[in-house]
């Protein structure tokens, strides 16, 4: 029992600070893409061209990168010869509808908060059954992970439940293979309205690398309606996390 | 015997050096060497014509050898099944994947639940135009008025996959488990064939995510294999570090989630959040938490700076004298051991006969490693002991995983303190026509094999990937027996298998 205090007062407090203060993320941390139209070569398509989920596209001259495609693997940047594509370490980036996924001109629009009716309802307590429908298991894990002490879902009254009839949404992975569609179906009905539906990675909000194969469905928003959509590949947790927040209003 | 092509790990040798047999002759030989040792690494399918040409991949450990050998069938062969258990699940995925019988077969049930990839050829005639339901099968099924059948899945409690249980019970001893999946199904051996193309590498990344490492090393030593080029000692280094890092993380994981699965919060709390420290190291050299974009053929495409190298060992050292502080507490608390101890036991004989692969087989006394039987890359110059266990059961796995972060902890402050100068990324030439490219490595739940067989063209006419939880599945069945159901998710935790990487 002492040994056992004695590591509890070694391990010390390890929770991040986050939202209070900004999190710490990798030095080579690839968050939001940005392009600079200054170093853009007008004629030049090498990163589309490189993009292996068609992510990128490039009409009149302007590039759109849509992040509900986006594996954030950096080829589009390699391919580019003016450097004119950069990965920021901009970690927001969840957002409430699919079309707002997409990075071009417009100023960036970080997720809205839930309706004041809905978030009076789950604002300080959230229960969500996650599903994983085909993911690799990286998302799962760094939603996981959301749960141990570093940063202690719990604190904002957010917590997985381990049956649907528990929850007040659900939070889906994967490009939801044909093999889990039916389950995914009958897991969203079991779920008493209103609910909320969260979709994390980029498999989820398109298929990800698998789109268009004929064993998924590209993601969960083909079949049911999706309130928070959390691009990455895998999305780091503190993006879930903001993601989280900002939903529920959180972080403003 | 016969002779057969021998071939190193990360290795290519032509098609047409490797020896076609008659489906009888073909059997013997897989026979005769699996009594001499051999183990099945990969057994596999592909067309050829009207007919299904199989092809299989030997290890024969002791040498450091593989050994390659074909037949072709058109729709039907006696299994190997009866007398080499470790056939089983390759049998059912060919049959499945190529609607070809192998007659005998004990347990001949779908493993993934798609059509036949031949039209108008299923192994169960089922008509094509039903859909096929995922694990909707016949099960095994114990039969008496004080027997009750518990079925799980595939959403589960927790943050897990998705995959189906069926436990036989009498009371609260489970007679018998049966595991059915087929859940993650996405695909990608068949979108691989014709490759590679952009999205080959992300493939392969995505295999199994948390053995993002495991499998892009894999992909990349196939490719450099059919291009014949090796790549740079640095990047040699830097893969193997990495694959360290993978393993230590998901150990230390795996530790803290069965203390979790016992109840006991301190290790379970610490080991969670130490499992991430480790991914952040990996992040320090790519800037992801699970490597993804490192490794890519011809080498890996981040270098790290002599202060990143200081950074990573500063760090490790740190993490690792955490992780110590944590994962005793469960050697020296008795109500944990008295849960680990006998629990859930695969014996050394049924690890063998099954084909256990990793950190499972070593745990029951199978001393198997490719790191140090078929050593690649740095491992061939660095040595990394095996680590065995002689009990099988839950103990014995835990400290399998215990020892195992240890000795990696040790390689990667090694290697990081004397990592070798030069290029990190080289360009591989193109693959070559008509080969065949083996690639083996040791991922953190154990063997993944890679096998590619390129075309007229240099193009994948076929990528065959075996994940170790393929070999491993029916070893957790088998933990079962005996055992009360509520040491299910401790068993399972013990061995923590992947069920994409089955899937695939």
């Amino acid at each position: 029992m002492l040994r056992i205090l004695r590591a509890r007062l070694r391990q010390g407090y390890r929770t991040i600070r986050f939202p209070e203060q900004p999190p710490v993320l990798p030095e080579k941390y690839m968050g939001r893409p940005q392009w600079d139209a200054g170093k853009c070569a007008g004629n030049c398509s090498a990163c589309a061209g490189a993009c292996p989920t068609k992510a990128l596209s490039k009409s009149n001259g302007a590039v759109a990168i849509d992040l509900g495609r986006c594996l954030f693997c950096t080829d589009c940047m390699d391919a580019c010869p003016g450097k004119a594509i950069q990965f920021t370490t901009e970690y927001r980036l969840a957002t409430r509808t699919r079309e707002t996924l997409v990075v071009d001109n417009r100023p960036y629009a970080p997720a809205q908060a839930l309706d004041e009716k809905t978030r009076q309802l789950f604002g300080r307590s959230l229960k969500l059954r996650q599903v994983s429908a085909g993911g690799c298991n990286a998302c799962e894990a760094d939603t996981n992970v959301l749960n141990t002490v570093g940063f202690d879902l719990g604190r904002f009254g957010i917590q997985f439940v381990a049956s649907p009839r528990h929850a007040d949404g659900l939070l889906i992975t994967g490009p939801v293979s044909k093999n889990m569609e039916l389950a995914l179906r009958k897991t969203y009905d079991a779920t008493p309205s209103p609910k909320v539906v969260i979709v994390v990675g980029t498999c989820a909000i398109s298929g990800g690398v698998f789109e268009g194969h004929p064993e998924v469905n590209n993601g969960a928003a083909s079949t049911i309606p999706v309130d928070l959509f959390v691009p990455g590949c895998p999305p780091h947790p503190i993006t879930i996390l903001d993601g989280l927040l900002r939903l529920l209003g959180r972080i403003e | 015997m016969n002779g057969l092509p021998q071939l190193h790990n990360g290795r290519a040798l032509p098609w047409k050096d490797i020896p076609e047999f008659a489906v009888p002759e073909f059997r013997t030989m897989i026979l005769e060497r699996v009594r001499r040792g051999r183990r099945i690494s990969s057994l596999f399918g592909m067309p050829d014509g009207d007919e299904i040409t199989i092809l299989a991949v030997l290890a024969h450990d002791s040498q450091g050898m593989l050994e390659l050998c074909r037949t072709r069938v058109r729709d039907r062969y006696p299994a190997l099944t009866p007398d080499v258990p470790q056939a089983h699940w390759f049998e059912r995925e060919i049959a499945e994947q190529w609607g070809i019988v192998p007659e005998g077969h004990p347990w001949l049930k779908p493993i993934r639940f798609h059509t036949s990839y031949v039209p108008n050829r299923d192994a169960w005639s089922r008509d094509e135009a039903t859909p096929i339901e995922p694990c909707v099968t016949n099960y095994f099924r114990v039969e008496g008025e004080e027997i009750h059948e518990v079925a799980v899945g595939p959403v589960h409690a927790g943050i897990i996959e998705p995959g189906h249980f069926r436990f036989q019970c009498h009371g609260e001893d489970v007679l018998h488990l049966e595991i059915e999946l087929g859940y993650q199904h996405r695909g990608i051996e068949r979108a691989l064939v014709g490759g590679p193309s952009s999205r080959t590498a992300h493939y392969m990344e995505t295999l199994a995510g948390d053995t993002t490492i495991g499998h892009a090393t894999a992909y990349a030593s196939i490719t450099e294999a059919l291009g014949d080029m090796t790549p740079a000692p640095r990047a040699q280094a830097l893969r193997a570090i990495a694959l360290e890092l993978e393993r230590v993380a998901n150990h230390t994981g795996d530790l803290g989630a069965l203390a979790g699965d016992i109840g006991f919060l301190p290790t379970a709390s610490y080991c969670g959040r130490l499992r991430g420290d480790f991914l952040n190291i990996t992040a320090l050299l790519c800037g992801n938490r699970f490597g993804r974009n490192l490794i890519r053929p011809g080498g890996v495409r981040f270098d790290p700076t002599a202060p990143d190298a200081d950074n990573l060992r500063i760090r490790l050292d740190k993490t690792f004298d955490a992780v110590r502080n944590a994962v005793d507490l469960l050697w020296e608390t008795p109500s944990v051991m008295s849960r680990f101890d006998g629990t859930g036991i695969v014996s050394r004989q049924d690890a063998a006969r099954l084909g256990l692969v990793g950190p499972a087989a070593r745990a029951a006394g199978v001393d198997l490693d490719v790191r140090s039987d078929l050593p690649w890359g740095i491992y061939q110059s660095h040595e990394l002991p095996s680590v065995t266990f002689q009990t099988g059961d839950v103990a014995a796995r835990a400290y399998v995983r215990w020892f195992e972060i240890q000795k990696s902890i040790e390689f990667i402050r090694d290697v990081t303190g004397a990592l070798p100068g030069g290029p990190v990324l080289q360009e591989v030439p193109p693959p070559v026509p008509d080969h065949v490219a083996v690639a083996l490595v040791e991922g953190w739940r154990g063997e993944i094999c890679h096998v590619a067989v390129t075309n007229g063209q240099g193009r994948l006419r076929h990528y065959k990937v075996t994940d170790p939880s393929f070999h491993n599945w029916f070893g957790l069945a088998l933990a079962l027996r005996g055992q009360q159901i509520s040491d299910f998710p401790l068993c399972n935790k013990s061995f923590n298998l992947s069920y994409c990487g089955h899937d695939l």
